[in-house]
Parts: structure tokens; C-alpha cells; sequence
């Protein structure tokens, strides 16, 4: 089980509004693994993160992904969801008159049904969220809320991985959860997501933060620039990068 | 306009000399007076700033009789089980028409009553209450519609709900059309209601409105609601009036100190609607809760106009109208809130959400805030368009299908509105009627 290719990227180009974005990115997740993805702002990272979620607006002009060896970009967002890949947005999205409950419900029983389990009635999903919610150190009236609507930007993050630990994906790709959060809340992140790493996932931070890697220690750390990757390595890359920011490696990159 | 005029005089003449004759005097005065305003007044046109919106043409260029109420068969128990939310003591009216046999709210606890008006006009408990308040906040002299319903009082629903008397329950109060039409035209009725919670009362009450079989028909609705100092009234309105029937209305409230009240309005029937509420926040402290849901398709055309005065300082008003709009469906809302001199510190909140199902589907909203006073907290926000592609994607990504994550976003329009309801019975009936009526549109929509 363990160490097989669960993410295989190749030379993904990418353009949103007509502009090119990602310009052949090469990325390999393992199971078992947590990869962080660093860059400058503008480099890329959202873009990749939303490619791989399927987001309508980007459009993929070369390249592939195959996600458990197979082709990820012909599948709808909804398919990719149901094979188990999950997106935190940066920017999560409100729903207006949608209680928490009724959305994440929805949510698991549409996975479900897929998977050809039985569908879970309001009652038993209660029961079974009760655990998750003490994870992310929440009360049950946050569930009877509307999805994100009048919540606090860190209340949105949270909300993100609650529903990350609810869905318990194969693939999670994290899109700077840790932006905008105080150090408790980071913390409260980092715990879940080391709380559900387990052999046959894997997880992939999109972050700015060098904070975030103190609480989960990647596999391996990327750079992500003018759309490339241009530089993997060990967890001690992300603290070089905490102390010589990112110039460097642009030089480097323009060098090459 | 004489033609129509003669017609609706002439109807007039025969209703007062027919059972309509036997009002107290001072109710007689009232009558005469609002058919003459209704004849001044005349039905109005496009040209008129308050009706640009929704031509009322189909009422002013056909032949409108007096419905005399219904002629043969009465509703079944069934038909008003159907039409009603079944969910407390229940007053009954076809047609505009008492029902005795059909209504069930003999059984109130002491200092509550509801029941016919005609019962109580001349003398009686409650004859005291009626006079002091029945048209005396309608304002017929401004409404052609209301004049002509205020002509015709004869009968209606009134609820009275004494000096700190507490109900749980819901009363209802259930306005069926026949849609039997007479010998000359199709028919109008006249549902009148009056609700009075005197100091310190708390109710609920349902108004239903609904129609026993297809066909052109007329329903012209006027309710009045008084709620006293510290009393607080929740007044649900369910318009489900048929297909091809024809609603005007307008709802008056005036609220004392520290009240509340929640006016929630569902409406999803009929095939043209008008719907005109006037609030009054006419004591310090007193808060409106004005919640209101359209689901509409087809042709329907739906106009809301809602005005809430605050005229007294320390008041709060928050309004928020939601609209689902299928196939060529029209939805008009136009918020009016007017903060008078000295009415300072109010805090007043108007949104209106127009969701629009298809691309032949028509939303206007127009807000119109007319603010004296210097230290107050007004908001207001309107949106008219399809469901938006970024919460579609989020819920895509949740893994739901297209199709579902629509149905979902469809019903968070009517979810936003009925979870400003409080009594938990009438808000799970109404969830009830909401969903049926956003599944039976999903393969057309």
C-alpha cells in the first residue's frame, strides 16, 4: 500500500482569462505523503490548486495528471470529489440559507451513493459529526448556520477543515488554509491534518508560511515560480526560504 | 371608468339592500364613503408610478361580479385540509363567507377568540374592539382597492386576543375561492380580516389563501393587525390562490411600544398577484420582522409593495424579500421605508434576492428610502440574477452533481426566509409546501 503514486503531474500548462499561469508543471505525490508548495505571490500556486480541483474558469492547454494512474482532467469536479480528491479554498464560498448540517450532509451522501454505501439520515450524520467538531474545537451551532454566510475569515478556514475531516479525502490539496489565521487556529489546522495522514493519503499545503511546516512536517517541499517548479527538496528547504525569501531563486531560475 | 363604476354601484346598491343592510351605522357611514372613493379613484394604469410594473387591466376590462358565496357543494373537510397547514383551530371562509361547519376555533382559551366578523359587528364581545379598529388603519381613501373591499365588509375573519393571553397554538384563518363564476362575470370576494393582540399578547395566526377549482376569479384581500404595547404577533400569509385566479391585496399593521411582530408572506399561486403591505412602528421599541418568499413560473406575475413607517424613535425593521423566478415569470419588488422627523435611532435593514431560473424570467426591484431623521442605521441591498458559478463549483467540488448543487442553491432562497421563522410547526408545513413546489419545477426550469 504504501508509496504508491497517487498525484502524477507532467508538464501542466494552464491559462485563466487567456493568460498562461502554469508553464509545465511536474509534480509526484505518494501516498503517505505530505508535499508543501511554496512561491512568491503570483507564481502559480492557487492556479494549480484549482486546476486540480477542476474549476471551469482555467483551462488546461498541455500537459496531463493522472490521479491513481488515471486521467484526472477529463473528470467533473463532482467526479474528482467522489474519487477523493478535496480542495480547502482559499476563498470558501457562502451559501445562503444552506445550514453547515444540511451542506455537509449533502456532501458525504452524495459521495456515498457513489460509492453504493447507504445514504445517512440527519440523526446518524449528527452523531457521527459530533467527533470531527471536537477536533476543530467547535459547538454544534455552528452547523445550524448558514455555509460560510457572516462568518469570520478564520471562521471559513476552520469550516474548510471541518469539512476536509468529514469527507476524509485520498488527495488533499490545502489552498493557503494557514493565511489569515492566528497561531491557536494554525495550530488547530495542522493537528487535523496530522490527525488524518495515514498511509493510503496524501496532502499537499499550498502556503506562504514557514509557521504551518513547524506543525506538520512535510516530505517534501516545493518552489513554485513564474508557473514551474523550480526547485524540490526536504523540509529544510521551507526554513532556508523562511530566511532568504525567494529572489535567489528567481535568479537561479533565470540562470538556468 | 363609468362603466365600471355604474357596475360596481349597482353592486353596491343591491348589497346593501340585500343582507349587507344590516351594519351598525357607523359601518354603513364607512361604506358609502369608500364606494365613493372607489368610484373617485378608478382602477389605475401603467402611467401611475405605483402600478409601472403590473397592469391591472385584466380586472378593470371584465365583467366582476359579487361572488354570493358558493352556490352548490361546500368544500370538503379534505379540500380545507389540503388548502390549510392543519395545524391548529381554524376559521373558514368560501368565497369570503363564514363557513361555521367548517371551522373549528370554537374552542379558545378564555380571552382569545377568532371567528366570523359579521358575528360580532353590531353587539357582542368584541363589537367594542371592532369598532374602534376595523378601517381605521386600512386606508381606503388611498387605495382603490382597499375602498372597494372596505365597501363591501360584510363578513370576514376576527381575531382578538386579550390583555396577556398567551397562545401556542397557530389559529388560522383559511380564504377559499369557489371560483364559481355568476350568471354575469367571473367572481370577486372580498376577504376582510381583523387582528387585534391587545397589551402583553402573544399569538400566532395563518392566513391561507387558496382556490377550490381552476378558473378566472378575483380574491381582493385586506387585512388589518393591531399589535398592542408588549405584545408580540407572528402573522404568517400563504397565498396559493389558482392557477388562472387573480389576488389583490394589502396588508395594514400598526405596532405600539416595544411589540414585535413577523410578518411572514409565501406566495406561490396565482396567475397575477398584488400584494401592498403597510407597516407602522408607531410606538418606541418596536421591532417588524417583514420576511417574504415568492416561487413563481410560468406566466405568473407577482408585485409586492411593501412600506414601513417608522414613526417613533428606538425601532427596528429589518425586511428581507426573497424571489425565485421560473420560465417567464415576473417579480416586482418596491421596499419603501420612511424615517419620520424624531424617529431617531431606528435601525432599519431591506434586502430582496432575485434569483432568476431562466432567461425569459423578469425581476425589478426598486428600493426607496426616505430618511428625516439624522441618527438612524439604514441598509438596503437588492440582487436579480441566475445561481452564481462560483457556488456552484464549491458544491461541485463537494462532490454533488450539477443538478443537485442547483436544487440546493434554488432552495437556500426559500431556506434564507423560512428560517426567520420562529413557530417551528408552521415553519416545517411551509418547508414542506416550498419544497414541493421547487421539485415539481426542476425538469421544467
Amino acid at each position: 500500500m504504501t508509496n504508491n503514486v497517487l498525484l502524477q503531474v507532467r508538464d501542466l500548462h494552464a491559462t485563466v482569462e487567456g493568460r498562461e499561469i502554469l508553464r509545465g508543471v511536474d509534480l509526484t505525490v505518494k501516498t503517505g505523503e505530505v508535499h508543501a508548495i511554496m512561491g512568491p505571490n503570483g507564481s502559480g500556486k492557487s492556479t494549480l490548486a484549482q486546476v486540480l480541483a477542476g474549476h471551469p474558469a482555467y483551462a488546461v492547454t498541455a500537459g496531463e495528471v493522472l490521479y491513481e494512474g488515471k486521467d484526472l482532467l477529463t473528470m467533473t469536479p463532482e467526479e474528482r470529489a467522489r474519487a477523493g480528491v478535496f480542495l480547502a479554498f482559499q476563498y470558501p464560498v457562502a451559501i445562503r440559507g444552506i445550514t453547515n448540517a444540511y451542506f455537509l450532509r449533502a456532501a458525504v451522501n452524495a459521495i456515498r451513493k457513489h460509492k453504493g454505501v447507504e445514504e445517512l439520515g440527519p440523526v446518524e450524520f449528527m452523531d457521527a459529526l459530533e467527533e470531527k467538531l471536537k477536533v476543530i474545537g467547535w459547538d454544534s451551532s455552528y452547523l445550524s448556520r448558514p455555509v460560510n454566510e457572516g462568518f469570520s475569515g478564520g471562521e471559513k478556514k476552520r469550516n474548510e477543515i471541518l469539512q476536509l475531516a468529514v469527507l476524509d479525502p485520498k488527495l488533499a490539496i490545502l489552498d493557503e488554509t494557514d493565511s489569515g489565521l492566528d497561531i491557536d487556529a494554525v495550530k488547530t489546522v495542522a493537528r487535523t491534518v496530522d490527525q488524518l495522514r495515514r498511509p493510503d493519503n496524501a496532502t499537499v499545503l499550498v502556503t506562504h508560511y514557514y509557521r504551518i511546516l513547524t506543525h506538520i512536517e512535510p516530505d517534501v517541499v516545493h518552489v513554485l515560480a513564474g508557473g514551474r517548479i523550480v526547485k524540490s527538496g526536504g523540509k529544510e528547504l521551507a526554513l532556508e526560504l523562511e530566511e532568504k525569501g525567494y529572489d535567489w531563486l528567481r535568479e537561479e531560475a533565470t540562470v538556468a | 371608468m363609468t362603466a365600471i363604476a355604474d357596475r360596481y354601484l349597482a353592486e353596491f346598491k343591491a348589497f346593501t339592500g340585500n343582507g349587507g343592510g344590516s351594519a351598525p351605522a357607523w359601518l354603513k357611514e364607512i361604506r358609502e364613503n369608500a364606494i365613493a372613493r372607489f368610484v373617485e379613484l378608478g382602477f389605475p394604469t401603467t402611467k401611475q408610478e405605483e402600478w409601472r410594473f403590473t397592469s391591472v387591466a385584466p380586472i378593470a376590462a371584465s365583467p366582476f361580479a359579487l361572488a354570493r358565496g358558493p352556490r352548490a357543494s361546500l368544500p370538503t373537510a379534505a379540500d380545507v385540509e389540503r388548502l390549510s397547514l392543519g395545524l391548529g383551530p381554524r376559521v373558514v371562509f368560501v368565497d369570503g363567507r363564514y363557513q361555521a361547519q367548517l371551522s373549528t376555533a370554537a374552542s379558545l382559551p378564555p380571552g382569545a377568540s377568532a371567528g366570523s366578523l359579521a358575528g360580532v359587528l353590531g353587539a357582542g364581545p368584541g363589537a367594542d374592539v371592532v369598532r374602534e379598529h376595523l378601517a381605521r388603519h386600512a386606508r381606503w381613501q388611498e387605495s382603490t382597492f382597499t375602498a372597494l373591499n372596505t365597501a363591501f365588509i360584510a363578513d370576514g375573519a376576527f381575531v382578538h386576543v386579550a390583555a396577556g393571553v398567551s397562545l401556542d397554538r397557530p389559529i388560522e384563518i383559511v380564504y377559499l375561492s369557489s371560483g364559481q363564476a355568476a350568471a354575469t362575470g367571473p367572481a370577486v370576494s372580498q376577504p376582510r380580516t381583523l387582528i387585534v393582540l391587545d397589551a402583553g399578547a402573544h399569538a400566532t395566526i395563518v392566513e391561507c389563501y387558496g382556490a377550490l377549482s381552476a378558473g378566472v376569479y378575483w380574491a381582493n384581500a385586506v387585512t388589518e393587525a393591531v399589535v398592542g404595547r408588549d405584545a408580540r404577533l407572528e402573522l404568517f400569509r400563504v397565498q396559493r390562490e389558482g392557477t388562472e385566479g387573480i389576488q389583490v391585496a394589502t396588508t395594514h399593521s400598526r405596532q405600539e411600544r416595544d411589540s414585535y411582530l413577523a410578518l411572514h408572506l409565501v406566495t406561490l399561486g396565482a396567475a397575477l398577484a398584488r400584494h401592498d403591505v403597510s407597516t407602522v412602528l408607531d410606538g418606541a421599541g418596536a421591532e417588524l420582522i417583514l420576511n417574504g418568499l415568492y416561487l413563481l413560473s410560468g406566466a405568473q406575475h407577482v408585485d409586492h409593495h411593501t412600506v414601513i413607517d417608522h414613526a417613533q424613535p428606538n425601532c427596528a425593521s429589518h425586511e428581507f424579500f426573497n424571489g425565485v423566478l421560473a420560465e417567464r415569470a415576473h417579480g416586482v419588488f418596491n421596499g419603501r421605508i420612511i424615517v419620520r422627523p424624531g424617529a431617531q435611532r431606528t435601525d432599519s435593514k431591506q434586502t430582496n434576492n432575485n434569483l432568476l431560473l431562466s432567461t425569459e424570467a423578469r425581476a425589478d426591484s426598486q428600493p426607496q428610502l426616505e430618511i428625516y431623521a439624522d441618527d438612524v442605521k439604514c441598509t438596503h441591498g437588492s440582487t436579480v440574477g441566475p445561481l452564481d458559478e462560483t457556488q456552484l463549483y464549491y458544491l461541485r467540488s463537494r462532490g454533488l452533481s450539477p443538478e443537485a448543487a442547483r436544487s440546493i442553491l434554488t432552495y437556500g432562497f426559500g431556506a434564507e426566509i423560512l428560517g426567520r421563522m420562529r413557530h417551528a410547526d408552521v415553519r416545517a408545513q411551509l418547508d414542506r409546501l416550498v419544497r414541493e413546489r421547487l421539485g415539481g419545477r426542476e425538469g421544467g426550469a
